[in-house]
This record gives C-alpha cells, structure tokens and sequence, in this order.
C-alpha cells in the first residue's frame, strides 16, 4: 500500500504534449479512477506510475520514495493490461505463477499461492489450460489473477473490462470493488466509460487533453462539473446545453428559451450571455403541466425505450433534447405535442469563454 | 477444404491448376533431377546423350565419393562451420532484433537502413579486403575464417527477419512481464524467445542454408581439406583424365539432403504462429 504523488509531472512524446502539469496525491489504499477520452493521456499517467515510461519533467513519489528512476519491478506495482497481455506459451498456472517466480518465491509456496487465487476467482479447473483455450472472461481473470497473486504497493488497471461483453462487465465491476474493499491495495483505474468510473472510483480525475479537469468523488463531480467539458463526458445520456442571454447582473437573471430563472451561481458573469446545462434525467416530457417549473409545449421527435421508463427526445429553443417521458396512459405518437418540464434549480451555468461553471 | 476446392472450380480449372503445379515443381526439382540421372550413370554414359535414362544404372559414385576423396571431413567442416555461424548469426541477431523492435532506441529506422545496406555488396567486391584480415588475423584455412565471414553476412538477413518477429510480440505483452518483475534481458529470454520461436527456426534454416552452400568466401579462404567446405570440396574433386561428374552428382545430392530433412522437421514449426491467444483476438 502507498500514496502515489505526483509533481508537476510532464510528458512529450516529440513534439506533442501529452501530459500538460499534473500535479496529485492518489491516498494510500484509495480506489482511483483516471476517466477521459480516449487520446486524453490517461494511459500514458498509468505508465509513468509503472515505470513503463518515464516522465518528461516533474516528479513521482510513492509515499516518501522518489520513483522517477525505479525500474517497475522496483516500484513493486501490478498491472492488469486491456488485451490482459498473458504469456500465451505458458499455462494457466505458469501465468499466474510468473510474478512470483521472478521475487524467486519458493515453489510450495507458489504451488499455495496460485492455488488460492485461482479459487477466488474460479479458475481451479482451468490451471492447466493455455490462453489461447480460454473465453475472454477467463482470460480477464487469468490476468487478473496474475496481478493479485502478490501483494503490491499498487494496483494498476488500463480498461481491463472494456474487452468483455455488457453483462460480464457489470458483474467484473462488482468484482472488483468487493476485492478492493479485501485487499485495501491502492488501485488506479484508467476508462474512457464514466458508468464503469462514478460506479467504481473512490474518487475520480476527469481528464482532456492531458489536463485534469476535474477531481473528486463521482457523485460530487456529477452534481457540481466544474466545466462545460466534464459535465458533457460525465452522465448518460450527456447533458443538454442552450445558449441563454443575461438580463440583469445584479441580482443575475436569466432567459432560458423565454422564461426567466434567478440562479444561485458562485460568480457573477461578466458578458451578457451564458450557456445552460441541463442533465435528461432532471427533464420530463409530460403530457399535464404542474406550473410549477419551467413548462413549455413541444413535438416529440423520437422515444427510445430503456425498459423501466423511455427517453424522449423533442426540439425546445432550436435544440435537441432529451428527457424521461411521463406520459399517463397511453404512450404518445412520433409528432405529438407534449409538455417539456425543467426544475429551475437543476440548471447548471457556465460561462461561454472559459467553460467554467459559475 | 477438399469439398469447397471442388465446388469452387470447374473440372478443367482444376486440372489445369495441377499442370501449372507440376510445371512448378518441374522447374524447380529439375536440376535436382538431372542430378540425380547423371550419379546413377556409369562413367561413359555420363556425357552422351541419348540416352536420357541410364541404361547400366551403377552406385559407384556413391562408393567412390566416400572412398577416393576425404568427403566426410568436407561433410564435418560444412556442418560444423554452418552450425556455429548459425548459433552465432542467432545469438548476435536476436539481441539486436530484440532492441530494435522492443526497446526505447534512437534511430531505428536508421540503424536497420545501415544493417541492410552492409548485405548490399556484391561479395567479390569485399572478398579481397577481408582475405587481407582474414591472413593477418592468422585464420586462413582455418573454420573460423569461414565463421566469423558468414556471421557477419548473415546477421543483416537475421536482424531483418527477427525483428519483425519480435515486432508481431504484443507490446502489452512486453510490459507486462516488466511489471511481473523481469529486467528487459528476462523479458527477452523468458517470454520474447518462446514466443518468436518461429522467427528463429525461420532465420536458423537461412543462414544455415547460406553457410552450407556458400561457395566464393570457401573458394578463398580455404586451401586445404582441413577446412574446405562442401561447394569447395566438391568443386576441386580431382578428376584423373576429366571431370568427374557422376562423382560431383553423387555428392551433390548427398550434401543436399540434411537440408532437405532440416526444413521438412521445421516446416511446421515455421507456419503455426505461437502467439494466438496472447491478446483479445
């Protein structure tokens, strides 16, 4: 277990900068999610933490211990790869045996060792298999296994459940949290899906073009983003964003499509517009006005179920959005008119330049 | 695969697909052929034709290769001289093939377009400066002229072909037992050996190939039977009147078959890939 740090760490590969400043304490025994898209630079940070790659500039700390010039077996990490990387000229049990016999551990505890973990994760009939004789859900594990057979300073996952299908995915996410929880190892995570991030992570870096731009617990981030960017990638489906004109500073009032809110905000915007977001979940398309929130008459355009409710998409102040449909009795037609409604106090400002939510 | 073969093509496309195959193989085995006619004739048959076939057929060529000439000391010289620059081109080839294809180097691209460029002489055009090193170094008609010659001509060939071997090793891979703890020299013995051990059966069968029938640096090199190799050998069987070709054929063919078994053992090696279920895939 160890607290990783980083110091104004910088990469470049040639000329383009990958990792712009990162400067961050991941805590000892903390679950922690690098999530961005893809290209954002996040399984590049993954490297430098395991000495894959060294930093252009800046340093790594694992508590005290200044890592930058460690090779990876010095680190003491553990890594579980995307394609899972196993040795396909190896077994099973060779797989899972290798990290130990590289600390050359004694072969009756390796036999031990390996023994355990593969009744943990259920791969005690398949010891003897190769990889290439394996489903990916068991390769998954094997590489899984790989990693946890020793007790390293830290974990280091890049996407390793992108590779299996939806419902393996889900019950791998549980899987792993719960082994989390077991083991208390600190573990980085790196995904490009913000479910699989709010779901798994302790807490959280949301990362663009190599720059965090944000960190926090998932549901802190959810309910205050700290910029356009972030609360576009975090939230399925992603929020929907209007351009609105500022009609008076002092107190601030806003026109939304024609309708007038007064927003609690930190800042005060400076010009004379903002831009608002609302997240789908917080909008209803209803066919009865409650006159309550902000209640304007729509066409709907497209429904797409999702079994417990559906979405509806309709067109309000020139844009598209979405919204959970709440329509009493009978489901509505393509093109009928319905009643798009948006709690005042779920709309979340930014400024148009800087994207910062105010 | 039989079935779809034959649903896929008309009667006379088959037929005419095994022509082109048997014309191949004609070409190809045709010297080989001949050969092996001429070492079955008897001496004064050899040179007159018709006929085509011998009409005495005799093994006395392959009595007298082993009787009249020191053919199991060229026999020895070759393999020992095409194995050891075997183990050499490999050793020295696959640990540049290694750094160049998984390590962080400059230049690769560079050091590769040099490598290659050295194979690019003609050999006549070195043959007479490397006799002048190979004389003072004081290895004249020795194995090791011959060796340390072909390493140095092979390993252009070896680093080519073992690179790409080691480049088709998934680089995740190649991380991975990094963090498992190897240093980038067990990673290489440990894990990218095994894995690329087609690519050096491959390059193994080249070079050793090469070495076998390699004839100009030999013809040089060499003076006497104490190191003289199977083309040199072979080439120089005195002859008392004329040259004996049955002799030549005889010996020919016999040189020609450990290659022949060599390939056929590693065919298979050669074709099946060894990293299937490495990755997702």
């Amino acid at each position: 277990m160890a607290e990783i740090r980083f110091e104004k760490v910088k990469k470049r590969f040639k000329d383009v900068m990958v990792i712009r400043e990162l400067t961050l304490t991941i805590n000892s025994g903390e679950f922690f999610v690098f999530v961005g898209p893809s290209g954002c630079g996040k399984s590049t940070i993954l490297n430098m933490i395991a000495g894959l790659e060294s930093a252009t500039e800046g340093n790594i700390y694992f508590d005290s211990t200044m890592v930058n010039d460690l090779s990876p077996k010095e680190r003491d990490v553990a890594m579980v790869f995307q394609s899972y990387a196993l040795y396909p000229h190896m077994t099973v049990f060779e797989n899972m045996a290798f990290p130990l016999r590289m600390q050359k551990t004694s072969r009756e505890i390796i036999g031990k060792e390996v023994e355990r973990v593969a009744s943990i994760l259920g791969l005690k009939e398949l010891l003897h298999r190769r990889p290439k004789e394996l489903s990916g859900g068991q390769r998954q594990r094997v590489a899984l296994g790989r990693a946890i057979i020793r007790q390293p300073k830290v974990f280091l996952m890049d996407e390793p459940l992108s590779n299996l299908d939806a419902r393996l995915r889900v019950e791998m996410r549980s899987e792993l949290k719960m082994l989390h929880q077991e083991l208390k190892i600190t573990t980085i995570y790196v995904t490009h899906d913000q479910a699989e991030a709010m779901s798994l992570a302790d807490r959280m870096a949301v990362l663009s073009k190599g720059e965090i731009q944000q960190c926090g617990a998932p549901t802190d981030i959810y309910l205050k983003p700290a910029n356009i960017f972030v609360a576009g990638f975090i939230g399925s489906p992603p929020m929907s964003f209007f351009r609105c004109a500022v009609k008076k500073h002092q107190p601030l009032e806003i026109d939304i499509n024609g309708f007038i809110i007064l927003p609690s905000v930190e800042a005060i915007p400076e010009g004379d517009g903002v831009v608002a977001g609302i997240r789908p979940e917080d909008i209803t398309v209803a066919d009865q006005r409650l006159e309550r929130d902000i209640e304007d008459t729509v066409s709907i355009e497209f429904i797409e179920p999702v079994g417990a409710f559906s979405w509806a998409d309709v067109i309000w102040g020139g844009a598209k959005v979405r919204g959970i449909l709440d329509f009493k009795g009978k489901g509505p037609e393509i093109g009928e008119n319905a009643i798009i409604r948006v709690p005042k106090d779920k709309v979340i400002l930014f400024d148009p330049d800087s994207g910062r939510r105010l | 695969m039989n079935s779809r073969f034959k649903t896929q093509y008309s009667k006379s496309k088959v037929v005419g697909l095994y022509l082109l195959l048997v014309m191949t193989i004609l070409y190809c085995a045709g010297p080989l052929l001949w050969q092996f006619i001429t070492s079955l004739k008897p001496d004064t048959e050899v040179i007159r034709m018709p006929p085509l076939l011998p009409q005495d057929a005799t093994l006395d060529h392959y009595v007298s290769i082993f009787e009249g000439h020191p053919f199991l000391r060229i026999i020895l010289n070759s393999a020992v001289v095409a194995s050891l620059t075997t183990l050499l081109s490999l050793i020295i080839g696959s640990l540049a093939a290694f750094g160049l294809a998984k390590l962080d180097i400059k230049y690769k691209a560079l050091i590769l377009g040099f490598v290659l460029s050295v194979s690019m002489f003609p050999p006549i055009a070195t043959v007479s400066p490397l006799y002048i090193i190979i004389r003072s170094l004081g290895l004249r008609d020795t194995w090791w002229a011959l060796i340390l010659t072909y390493t140095t001509f092979s390993l252009p060939l070896s680093i080519w072909i073992l690179t790409n071997f080691f480049r088709e090793v998934p680089d995740e891979i190649y991380r991975a037992a990094r963090v498992d703890g190897c240093s980038p020299f067990q990673t290489f013995y440990k894990i990218m050996l095994p894995l690329a051990a087609p690519g050096i059966v491959t390059t193994a069968i080249l070079v050793f190939i090469f070495s076998w029938n390699e004839f100009l640096f030999a013809l040089t090199f060499t003076s006497t039977p104490a190191s003289r190799t199977i083309p040199v050998g072979i080439a120089l069987f005195p002859g008392l009147h004329e040259i004996p070709w049955g002799d030549i054929a005889a010996a020919s063919l016999v040189v020609t078959i450990p290659l022949i078994i060599l390939v056929f053992v590693f065919q298979r090696r050669i074709i099946e890939g060894l990293t299937a279920g490495a990755v997702k895939g």
